[in-house]
């Protein structure tokens, strides 16, 4: 049966202004179910996003959206748990977005364990903004601002998150659609901050500079590095070199930020 | 006993022509008409639901 997506879309909102083949677009889907097999409420439902292409997305959805700063999702998105830590708080944005203009709020939204969850729509560069690399941008490919090859090595997202102290770190591509909104609705369910990366691909600006002949190319890329967690297990490390692995990557818990403000607020209210 | 078949919907407004859906569909269901995509073949889908699911425009609905 066909899922209804419309009753989460804002009226005359769509067509939606991503470019042909981009993945965002499945990726929003992916958060629609999610949403709706959790039967969450749209109106305690806030969704945030910085500035970028991904960061459009809430703009679409017919949730309680903030759209903000560029890289300051995370700092805006804390504001609003701390306000209403009743809300479910979901954040998006792309990989420039989240781990290079915003990449301090993100370790420290990570660190202090703030039950959100963070979708990151990886597509390597900056798309919006004209093709500039991103700390996602693997070693080697062509950016506008790297025309001879880019020399930095890539930011790997979910060993960052893990580092800073996320406490559900998971992984999906966007050709893998099935695999999206089971890996959002399992860590909006988490308490604690949850990271979802979901690869994506960017055929406007990564995919025509790095030779790349169409989104079909593209999105079997993404088919072929993918390997689900419990498949690496049984490969070696010579058969795993390219590949990245899918699935929930770490999972722990922890105490939770608003939990444990709460104490202290209670602390300071026995001080008087 | 007649096959049942399902209904798939393009919305061509929304459809972008990104050929996701035509390469992806196991069966070959799908076709491009110009920039955007069309039904070729419908007595060969299976009911998969991967165009749906894979389209990045909202541009498809199969109801089954």
């Amino acid at each position: 049966m066909a899922f209804d997506y419309d009753k989460y879309i804002r009226p005359g909102k769509l067509p939606h202004i991503w470019c042909p083949g981009c993945g965002h677009g499945i990726v929003m889907k992916g958060l629609i179910r999610a949403i709706d097999s959790l039967g969450l409420d749209k109106n305690n439902t806030a969704i945030v996003s910085g500035i970028g292409c991904a960061s459009r997305l809430p703009g679409y959805i017919d949730c309680c959206t903030l759209h903000t700063a560029h890289g300051r999702a995370a700092a805006f998105a804390t504001g609003v748990k701390m306000a209403k830590p009743e809300m479910n708080v979901i954040l998006c944005g792309g990989d420039g977005d989240g781990t290079a203009i915003g990449g301090n709020h993100f370790i420290h939204a990570c660190r202090r364990n703030i039950d959100m969850t963070y979708i990151i729509m990886n597509n390597n560069i900056y798309g919006m903004t004209g093709g500039q690399f991103s700390p996602c941008t693997p070693t080697g490919a062509k950016a506008s601002t790297t025309p001879y090859g880019n020399p930095d090595p890539a930011f790997d997202v979910a060993k960052l998150a893990i580092g800073a102290g996320a406490t559900f770190v998971a992984r999906g591509t966007a050709y893998h659609a099935t695999q999206i909104d089971k890996l959002i609705a399992e860590a909006i369910q988490h308490k604690g901050f949850s990271v979802v990366e979901i690869l994506d691909d960017c055929p406007t600006t990564y995919g025509r500079r790095n030779k790349f002949k169409s989104v079909i190319e593209m999105m079997n890329r993404l088919k072929d590095i993918a390997v689900p967690v419990k498949a690496a297990e049984k490969m070696t490390p010579e058969q795993l070199e390219g590949k990245v692995l899918t699935g929930v990557l770490y999972k722990q818990e922890k105490p939770e930020y608003t939990t444990e403000y709460a104490k202290v607020i209670e602390r300071a209210k026995g001080a008087k | 006993m007649e096959k049942k078949l399902p209904t798939i919907e393009i919305i061509e407004k929304y459809c972008k022509g990104c050929h996701i859906c035509v390469e992806f569909c196991p069966t070959k269901v799908l076709e491009m008409q110009g920039f955007v995509a069309a039904v070729k073949n419908l007595e060969a889908c299976i009911k998969c639901m991967q165009c749906e699911l894979r389209c990045p425009d909202f541009a498809i609905k199969v109801t089954a």
